[in-house]
């Protein structure tokens, strides 16, 4: 095989690894500020997938345009399940949070499988199958745009919580919750903004998500281990991390496929995983635990 | 010993219990072999929750991965009967050594680099689909085509070969659920159930006690191996075919932990309870649909999460610590019950 | 092209809840199949209508749901249909079976998979209960030495074999052949028993291309970038490939993305020929010849299929999930007909005897060997063609010409 090859297995792994990383963000915001173990987040992504699904077949609406429009709604679905829902979970321990969000997930599915039926859907707008040639390089058109909208949202949201006073509020109640209410932050209401960011991100990463994979009901669990596996590896709480993880498996996924056989790719994921929470298990951009 | 067995358990407690036992040992005499089918799935996860219940409600170790242990046993044992006709009887142990080493590596790599809680649960996750990915390209398993272990002869019931009858295996199943019983039990008021407790309610507490925290996690962690391996040896002599994608999939640990925790987590009665109300309602739902004609796949499902919703945000400690408060079961010493 | 893709619009709440609802009164009033005069048959369906294969188990269904007026206009006694849902796993799918049993079925029919099938045949044998499989490669099912249970769908190796003697004649007839194949399959059951059975099959069919490299793909993959720059790379001429539906259309795209038109698409499984596929793709889903079991178009019953499908489910095309379901009815119905009586034991003996030669499917006509395997179906070759299919090969059951080689894809855009 010639290098070509190599090149573009590369660039591809690489693009569908920011994908993966956005998605990811979201958990890591979920996870690192309100310590909830959110085991229903892929379901939640194939909810947004089918927003952006229906209002590009009913309105013609690309789905990189409806990306905000959808996040929004996202945060304010996710604002209001945190203060209704989650609330009471997050002092109870981990299989609790675990069955709750487990029913939400079972219920998302199956509620997406009668409202949708099992037939994949597919987003298919006028570039769907554009490549750009750059020499030796064959670049998929919708995974370029993708990976860049997927760069444009985390720098958004990077930016937010370093610069914002609300955004360096909720770091602030991330590391220390105490110490956040000492000073008088409202954890409460800090929590739901958190979720609600959280949420904020898998809406925007379902809505790029969809130019690159079609959705169907059971897409979601698999998305939820594959956040979990980008996250720890990346390092929980940290925004790059997430990116960096996402970017990682991504490539080693790829590149795993072109080496070895492609069906066991996922394998290398998981080993990437273990090895993590064996020798750095804070991740590799994170904090190390006390 | 029986005295030693039966210490403090309230009398009336005693004669819920020999009512039920009763109950289901005679249950084959009136039941059709629908329910009995459903009985054995009810038994099979009330056995399974009991072993799984070993590591988070005794140690407090959150294992989303359990269904490992369950393939692995049920693999080595289907591959002894169908390559070399060793029956499932002599695969039993082999099965559940197996089971014990996966469960010691994991155990020893997670307890020895302070792996816990979440991190856990998601190393257990990576275990198991490594072993589903794995298990497709091993050829001499079948791969993803699948095991198939000969099936004949339904008249007449052998027990060596564990061929037969629906009866044999619902006696079987609730004889291994009934020991594993009786197991909880006595590993719960023994020493190693008491170093786990305090394991489980605060770990560094513990281990400033002198108590050797990561010996005792280690034994929790074999002993919920071994006892879950015999289950995957019923279940691949039950159903008769293996398919790596099925047995290891992330839905079956999902499976096994939903008795335990709505039933109670950490009780001795909560496995049991929960696998009966999950199987249970999961049963009814579909009776429920089917009589009103409402015939939408997926229905049911979206009932079943909205049960669990409920049944998590009202029960935060599962269905058996208020029962057993309403029957009166409970005051002895408090050494099954969680802290609120 | 973007204009032709808006037409096709997504099931919405109220529409797809309201259609659901219409479709349950209809089961649920059946009023063609439940009659007073000589008691319908009572027919357990199972098949997977919720989890990972509800896209499938749920198009069987649509086979279900034809059969009555079309059974009854042939001749045929009524059925009784009492359905479940395997929810795609094996569990349920044993204790479904249990259930329909013990509610008074009296033949089973399902269930697709080959895993649940095989739970749902050992009830069924244990019960003495007759149980006709509708569609399920696994060999493994019909070498049980089972008295009750009975397959009306090739297995593995005779669809290869089949699919191998039909493209020798496709390529003999338009005089191109692919030196060599890439081989590209999806890891999961069916996939895993098509390579397996390619192994066995391929040395001894005597085909004029070498299979250049074997490609093996994860079924969960919602990627196949990778595995399209394998196969690219490889050099071979043509496709040949093993899929089912979503991976069918993520690999077109990449096909079109990656620019590379392989001489032709041959497919020996499920996907390219499915509605999801055409609709998807328009004008660049034209072309993949698929060599599955499928219905002879000429057939009289056939017709009567396809203009029943094409009433009941606008923009649908007859395929082997309707098909197959059909025949195992069709099957129940007969042998209900020629036993007169709904006695398990009878029925069994009377499906043993059955030879239906006005039957929709390819090949001379149903009939089982020893083993209760109905290994006379003959497997066909169609292509995609303006959003229809057409029947290429093997002679005497085509409707129209193949095109081959296939058109490249930067030419259709």
């Amino acid at each position: 095989m010639s290098a070509d090859i190599y090149l573009n297995v590369a660039v591809g792994g690489l693009l569908t690894g920011l994908i993966y990383g956005l998605m990811a963000l979201g958990l890591s915001v979920i996870f690192g500020v309100v310590r909830v173990v959110n085991f229903a987040h892929g379901e939640m992504m194939t909810v947004a997938m089918y927003l952006a699904v229906i209002l590009f077949a009913n309105y013609g609406l690309d789905p990189l345009l409806m990306m905000l429009p959808i996040a929004v709604l996202f945060f304010v679905a996710g604002y209001l399940m945190q203060l209704g829902l989650i609330n009471p979970f997050i002092t109870r321990p981990e299989y609790m949070q675990f069955i709750l969000l487990l029913a939400v997930a079972i219920i998302i599915v199956n509620g997406v499988l009668i409202v949708f039926g099992p037939d994949a859907q597919t987003v298919q707008t006028s570039y769907a199958f554009d490549s750009f040639a750059i020499g030796p390089l064959i670049v998929d058109a919708t995974k370029l745009y993708a990976g860049l909208a997927a760069l444009v949202v985390a720098s958004a949201l990077f930016a937010f919580f370093r610069f914002a006073p609300l955004g360096k509020a909720v770091r602030a109640c991330a590391d220390n919750q105490i110490g956040a209410l000492v000073v008088g932050l409202n954890v409460k209401r800090l929590y739901a903004l958190s979720f609600g960011l959280g949420l904020a991100c898998v809406g925007a990463a379902g809505a790029i998500i969809v130019l690159v994979v079609d959705v169907t009901p059971p897409l979601g669990p698999a998305y939820t281990l594959l956040a979990f596996v980008i996250v720890i590896t990346g390092g929980l709480g940290s925004m790059s991390g997430a990116l960096i993880g996402g970017v990682l498996i991504g490539l080693t996924e790829a590149m795993a496929g072109l080496f070895f056989t492609p069906s066991a790719k996922s394998m290398f994921a998981f080993a990437i995983l273990v090895l993590v929470l064996l020798f750095r298990p804070q991740g590799i951009m994170g904090q190390k635990l006390s | 010993m029986i005295g030693r067995l039966l210490y403090d358990v309230p009398r009336h407690a005693l004669w819920l219990l020999g009512l039920v036992l009763v109950g289901l040992i005679a249950a084959p005499l009136f039941a059709n072999d629908y329910l009995l089918t459903v009985l054995i799935l009810i038994l099979y996860f009330a056995y399974t929750g009991q072993a799984w219940n070993i590591l988070m409600g005794f140690a407090g170790q959150l294992s989303l991965g359990h269904a490992l242990y369950v393939g692995l046993g049920a693999y080595v044992a289907a591959a002894l009967y169908v390559h070399y006709g060793i029956g499932p009887w002599i695969g039993l142990p082999v099965a559940i050594l197996i089971s014990v080493a996966s469960g010691a590596i994991i155990g020893f790599l997670a307890f020895r680099f302070g792996v816990a809680g979440v991190y856990f649960a998601i190393l257990t996750i990576a275990f198991c689909e490594f072993a589903r990915i794995g298990f497709d390209h091993l050829g001499w398993l079948g791969g993803s085509g699948g095991m198939f272990l000969p099936v004949s002869n339904h008249t007449q019931n052998d027990l060596w070969h564990l061929r037969g009858q629906p009866v044999m295996f619902y006696y079987l199943i609730l004889l291994l659920t009934v020991l594993a019983f009786v197991l909880c039990h006595l590993m719960l008021r023994s020493r190693v159930g008491y170093f786990w407790q305090a394991i489980r309610e605060d770990e560094e507490a513990a281990r400033s006690l002198g108590i050797a925290t990561f010996r005792y996690k280690m034994a929790a962690i074999l002993v919920s191996s071994a006892m879950t391996a015999p289950a995957g040896v019923f279940y691949a002599f039950y159903y008769n075919n293996l398919f790596p994608e099925q047995t290891f999939f992330i839905l079956r640990s999902i499976e096994i932990i939903l008795g335990p925790i709505i039933g109670g987590v950490g009780t001795l009665f909560g496995p049991v309870i929960g696998a009966f109300v999950i199987t249970g309602l999961s049963e009814a739902l579909q009776e429920l649909l089917t009589l009103y004609g409402f015939d939408t796949p997926g229905a049911k499902r979206v009932f079943y999460g909205v049960c669990l919703l409920v049944v998590v945000m009202v029960l935060p400690n599962g269905i058996w610590p208020p029962l057993a408060r309403l029957l009166r079961l409970g005051r002895r010493r408090d050494t099954t019950e969680r802290q609120p | 092209m973007s204009s032709e893709m808006k037409g096709f619009s997504v099931m919405v709440n109220r529409r797809r809840l309201l259609a659901g609802a219409a479709a349950t009164t209809t089961l649920l009033a059946s009023p063609a199949i439940v009659r007073a005069q000589g008691a319908a048959l009572k027919v357990g369906v199972l098949l997977p209508r919720s989890g990972a294969q509800a896209g499938i188990g749920q198009d069987c269904f649509r086979g279900v749901e034809i059969a009555g007026p079309i059974l009854k206009a042939n001749g045929y006694p009524d059925l009784q249909i009492m359905s479940a849902d395997t929810e795609t796993s094996v569990d349920t799918a044993r204790s479904r079976a249990e259930k329909l049993i013990a509610d008074g079925a009296q033949l089973l029919v399902g269930a697709f998979d080959s895993g649940q099938s095989s739970a749902i045949a050992q009830v069924a044998e244990q019960k003495g209960i007759p149980f006709v499989i509708n569609i399920a490669a696994a060999p493994p099912i019909t070498e049980q030495g089972y008295k009750f249970v009975f397959r009306n769908f090739p297995i593995a190796g005779s669809i290869l074999s089949d699919a191998f003697a039909n493209q020798k004649e496709i390529f003999a007839e338009t005089g191109v052949t692919p030196k060599s194949v890439v081989f590209l399959h999806c890891n999961d059951t069916f996939g895993t028993a098509m390579k397996n059975g390619i192994g066995a099959v391929f040395p001894k069919a005597n085909m004029p291309y070498a299979i250049k490299e074997t490609i093996a793909y994860d079924p969960t993959a919602r990627d196949l970038s990778v595995e399209i720059s394998k196969a690219k790379a490889s050099g071979a001429d043509a496709l040949l490939v093993v899929s089912r539906l979503n991976d069918a259309i993520l690999l077109t795209r990449e096909l079109v993305k990656q620019r590379w038109s392989p001489m032709g698409i041959l497919s020996m499984g499920p996907g390219w020929y499915e509605d999801q596929y055409l609709k998807t793709l328009g004008k660049l889903g034209d072309g993949p010849l698929s060599f599955v079991p499928w219905y002879d178009p000429n057939k009289k019953l056939s017709k009567q299929l396809e203009a029943a499908v094409e009433k009941k489910y606008p923009g649908v095309n007859l395929n082997l999930n309707h098909v197959y379901t059909f025949e195992a009815l069709l099957i129940a119905a007969d042998a209900y007909k020629r036993a007169k009586t709904a006695d398990p034991k009878a029925l069994a003996d009377a499906i043993r005897t059955t030879n239906i030669t006005e039957n929709t499917t390819a090949g001379p006509g149903i009939s089982f060997d020893a083993k209760g395997q109905n290994d006379k179906l003959k497997n066909v070759a169609i292509q995609n063609r303006g959003g229809k299919l057409v029947t290429v090969a093997p002679k005497g059951s085509t409707n129209a010409k193949v095109q081959w080689p296939m058109l490249a894809y930067d030419k259709r855009r």
